[in-house]
């Protein structure tokens, strides 16, 4: 069985540093970079866990997420948010828009990974 | 034969019982009582202070002398009374509404309240006055002298009974005449004895006519052929004597000083007109009745050379008839009595208002108006004029020596005041009648009656006879009674021919060349439009209604509660038998000083004339509350501009509040967008810092591709701080600028090596060194990191496959312009505006930049004196940079 994640991010070093983080894991990592066609990408792919910018270009991560909720089959799907910009505000926009865990950059590597098995592990057993 | 002692003794009982009825009249009017006082049979009595001494005694001598002339005299009222009691009531309307107090008030009025002519107009009227109260002195002592002579005691000595009779009208005059001081109170108790004083001597007169026709004569048929027998029977009428007299006495009877005070100033109600205009002429008629028959028998008794003139004296005297001729004397005395007091005060009061008090003001310099004394000093003022005016006529007595006929003095006077007519007139009916007009007209017609009868009738003491005979420097045409050549007329006829046809042209000729000033025309108006905007006087009734109106105005200004406090202390004080007090002059004395507090005086004072004077408002009324407005006006603009003023200062506080919440916002924004610049390298170097520490199985190419990532984005925050701080700096205007000349050439050269320097990306720059030739003068590094920006950004963003950036440099017009133009795909439109935003990127690629470089192009442009903008229609991205050649300070 494998675990995919698709990771959204514009910035290729933050990709590429997450991408080997959760490959050593055992994930199977896809990315894509921009906003614009990122619901198409997610609802293409069907992965198991979504990691999303919200800083992206084309299309902000919350308006992404928004969109993605109101899809039937995409309730559950856990989706990790990652942003730049730390603001409390910017957490509460992304709880009411349905994100499963909110994260600030720059975040430590473990941090990350722990956030990453528990929504996993979380998605497996409901 | 009644001795002269009896006839002292009986004109003093008479003179007390003037005195008593007029200090009756005037209590009973102060109570309130005694609406008789004001009947129109008062009235017209009063009216009958025409008819003088001169009437008295000298119709019969004047028919003795020129037969049934004297019914002129007589002719002239009766017309005027008949045929024009419309104009007498527009007159009194006039005087009413304006709070007239004599003829030279009302044309000093009419003409825009000039001075000038109400001193002009007092003049003329105590020139003419002044002869007229001598003649009636005359007449007191020519008949106290018939009595003298029969007198054996031999006490009568003729000067100082004429200074005692002088003396004692002058005293009358003050006491009654000076009481009051409001023109609008009229004098009740002198009037009331003037009615009296008429009554009499037509009573009198009659009395000796009657005596004459049936005692004498015999009865009405043997007294009509003594007539007939008579020359005073023979119709022997010369058309020009009669014309001119007819005219002369309604003209005098509308301008005389003392007709204008009883007829217009003691008006109490327009409708007393309605009755004198046929019961005054009836009177005329009662007095002249006789004359004829006492002219014919006395010329038949009495022997040749008798003074005609005391015909109605000396008749019933040569017919031992002693008691007729008592009462004869008392009609003569009332007469001339009435006539003087009356003439006295109207005299006094022009004198008084016109001459003495301005010059007393002018000395004052106002001051007098703030203490309370004025009314004291008018007073006084006004008796002092009284006493002078008999003086005057005292004087003239003895200087004339009395010789003259009575009527020929009478008519000069008549010639004299009836100057003021076409001034009157016009005023009254045409709204062209200006000041400059009324005075020229005045002028004339005072003038030329100086010269050619009052000068003339004084007998070469001021005017010889050469003057006389042959003009004056022997100028023909200039003879004083035969002006222009027209020789052989009556001195009068020629006169007032000559004084009055002049004075009129005059009049309309200066009136249609001058203009009115606006008080003038606002006064016209008032005065030919007089019954388009005044109501009629009623007369003064102290009604309840009227204390309502008023009580209801006076809630309004000052509000239920204070006005009700107000009314009742005022009835308590008045004896309290209402609620609301009569509308007594004292309380609405009070109740306008109330009111002004609150409204100002003139509106006070306008306010309350309306509801009781039953006055239009006068022009002087309306100027004051114009100004009163004015204050309020002026008040409310200012408060106007003060809430102009505040709502502007609220406006800017508005804007500047919107200012500060946009520029938090944006504060709050671009801290948010720096945060994220800074979180992102710091994400990539902490997770590749962590990965290299955590991690042991990392291969050699791996750790050297990770710490190149590392310091790749340590460079990147580097770069992103500089950045920042430079913005700051140049953001903050405490920039210095190094300033420094060389070429734009050699700048290029360096910004283009710089630029292109460590570059692995091909981008072909083309230029045109020729053009580039320019001599700079400015801060050429910061000019050349502009430079570099612009050129970096054509090689980090040109899209296209041989990326080609065209550098182009001009001179226009002083200024150096730049362009840099790419051969990529350019910046989307809606784009454009923003690309010079803090941290604006384009489009998602990271090239490394943070979005700052075009904004600090922006500042640097700014801080040199020039600008940068976006080249749209070149293809490619394009960018223009502007910069003076000519380096001034740029705006800091």
């Amino acid at each position: 069985m494998s675990r995919r994640v698709l990771l959204i991010e514009d910035e290729p070093n933050i990709a590429e540093a997450i991408r080997f983080l959760l490959t050593r894991e055992g994930w199977q990592v896809e990315t894509h970079a921009d906003g614009a066609d990122a619901l198409q990408v997610i609802q293409g792919a069907s992965p198991d866990l979504v990691i999303l910018d919200v800083m992206l270009p084309g299309k902000n991560g919350m308006e992404i997420l928004r969109e993605l909720r109101t899809l039937e089959d995409m309730q559950g799907l856990p989706v990790l948010m990652l942003t730049a910009r730390g603001q409390s505000r910017d957490r509460e926009m992304a709880e009411n828009a349905g994100v499963s865990r909110f994260m600030t950059k720059p975040f430590s590597n473990t941090e990350m990974l722990t956030a990453v098995r528990d929504l996993h592990a979380q998605a497996t057993q409901s | 034969m009644a001795t002269l002692n009896v006839l002292i003794l009986v004109c003093l009982g008479y003179v007390v019982l003037l005195f008593g009825v007029a200090f009756a009249a005037d209590r009973m009017a102060a109570a309130g009582k005694g609406a008789w006082l004001r009947s129109p049979l008062i009235y017209t009595l009063s009216l009958s202070i025409y008819c003088t001494a001169w009437t008295f005694y000298g119709a019969v001598g004047n028919a003795a002398r020129s037969g049934l002339e004297f019914v002129t005299i007589y002719l002239g009222p009766t017309l005027v009374m008949i045929s024009w009691w419309w104009g007498l009531r527009k007159l009194v309307r006039v005087a009413r509404s304006q709070r007239v107090t004599s003829i030279a008030d009302l044309i000093s009025s009419r003409y825009g309240k000039s001075n000038t002519l109400a001193i002009g107009v007092t003049i003329l009227a105590v020139l003419g006055g002044t002869p007229y109260i001598a003649l009636q002195l005359q007449s007191i002592t020519l008949s106290f002298s018939i009595f003298a002579e029969a007198d054996p005691s031999g006490l009568y000595r003729q000067g100082a009974s004429v200074f005692w009779v002088a003396a004692g009208l002058a005293v009358f005059a003050i006491l009654f005449g000076t009481r009051n001081l409001d023109a609008n109170e009229r004098h009740h108790g002198v009037v009331t004895a003037i009615a009296l004083e008429s009554v009499v001597k037509l009573f009198a007169l009659l009395a000796v006519g009657i005596f004459v026709v049936w005692g004498v004569a015999g009865g009405i048929g043997p007294m009509m052929e003594r007539i007939d027998a008579s020359e005073i029977g023979q119709w022997n009428v010369d058309a020009g004597r009669w014309t001119t007299f007819i005219f002369l006495s309604a003209a005098a009877f509308v301008c005389l000083p003392r007709m204008f005070q009883v007829m217009v100033v003691e008006n109490a109600d327009e409708g007393h007109l309605r009755t004198a205009a046929w019961a005054f002429p009836l009177y005329l008629l009662l007095m002249s009745l006789f004359v004829v028959p006492i002219a014919v028998v006395g010329l038949d008794l009495l022997p040749e050379g008798s003074n005609p003139d005391l015909f109605v004296l000396t008749v019933p005297l040569s017919q031992g008839n002693d008691w007729l001729a008592m009462l004869s004397f008392i009609g003569g005395f009332s007469s001339a009595t009435s006539m003087v007091i009356v003439t006295a005060m109207a005299l006094s009061t022009m004198v008084s208002n016109h001459v003495v008090m301005p010059i007393w003001l002018n000395t004052q310099e106002g001051a007098g108006w703030v203490s309370g004394d004025v009314r004291s000093v008018i007073l006084i003022s006004r008796r002092v004029s009284i006493a002078v005016v008999m003086a005057l006529g005292y004087y003239y007595y003895r200087l004339s020596g009395g010789g003259a006929a009575l009527a020929s003095i009478g008519l000069v006077a008549f010639a004299g005041i009836s100057q003021i007519l076409p001034a009157l007139v016009g005023g009254l009916f045409w709204r062209g009648a200006t000041r400059t007009g009324a005075l020229v007209g005045l002028s004339v017609g005072f003038l030329l009656w100086i010269y050619t009868l009052l000068l003339p009738g004084m007998g070469g003491v001021l005017m010889t006879e050469t003057v006389l005979q042959n003009g004056p420097f022997g100028i023909g045409w200039l003879r004083p009674q035969a002006l222009f050549g027209i020789a052989g007329m009556d001195p009068i006829v020629h006169t007032v021919m000559w004084s009055l046809s002049l004075n009129t042209v005059a009049f309309c000729v200066a009136s249609l060349l001058s203009f009115p000033s606006p008080l003038e025309r606002l006064q016209g108006a008032q005065f030919v439009h007089v019954f388009d905007h005044s109501v009629a006087l009623r007369g003064w009734t102290g009604s309840v209604a009227q204390s309502e109106d008023l009580m209801i105005m006076t809630q309004r200004i000052m509000g239920a509660g204070p006005a009700q406090e107000f009314f009742q202390a005022e009835a308590e004080k008045q004896g309290g038998r209402s609620s609301l007090p009569e509308p007594t002059p004292a309380f609405l004395e009070r109740l306008e000083r109330e009111l002004s507090g609150s409204v100002g005086a003139a509106t006070a004072h306008a306010m309350i004339g309306q509801i009781v004077g039953g006055s239009s408002v006068s022009v002087e009324d309306l100027l004051a509350v114009a100004d009163e407005s004015a204050q309020l006006l002026e008040y409310s603009s200012q408060l106007e501009a003060k809430s102009t003023e505040l709502s502007r200062t609220a406006r800017q506080l508005r804007e500047a509040n919107t200012k500060l919440t946009q520029i938090s916002e944006q504060k709050d924004s671009f801290l948010s967008q720096v945060s994220h610049e800074l979180r992102t390298p710091m994400t990539s170097i902490r997770a590749f810092s962590e990965i290299m520490r955590d991690s042991d199985g990392l291969s050699g190419e791996e750790q050297t591709r990770y710490a190149a990532i590392i310091h790749d984005e340590a460079l990147r925050l580097t770069r992103l701080l500089d950045d920042l701080l430079d913005l700051s700096v140049l953001e903050s205007g405490r920039v210095n600028l190094n300033m420094g000349g060389d070429t734009l050439r050699s700048v290029l050269d360096r910004a283009v090596s710089s630029a292109l320097a460590g570059s692995n990306q091909t981008l072909a720059v083309r230029r045109s060194k020729a053009s580039e030739r320019i001599s700079l003068h400015t801060d050429l590094d910061r000019l050349g990191q502009v430079f570099i920006n612009l050129i970096s950004n054509a090689r980090k963003y040109c899209d296209a496959d041989d990326p080609v950036l065209t550098i182009s440099a001009h001179d226009v017009g002083g200024q150096l312009v730049v362009d840099f133009a790419d051969n990529g795909s350019g910046i989307p439109p809606e784009a454009r505006s923003m690309v010079f935003e803090k941290f604006a990127r384009v489009g998602g690629d990271k090239a490394g930049g943070a979005g700052l470089g075009l904004a600090i192009c922006r500042e640097i442009m700014q801080r040199l004196g020039g600008e940068i903008t976006y080249l749209p229609g070149q293809g490619g991205a394009a960018f223009r940079v502007r910069l003076p050649l000519a380096y001034q300070q740029a705006a800091q």
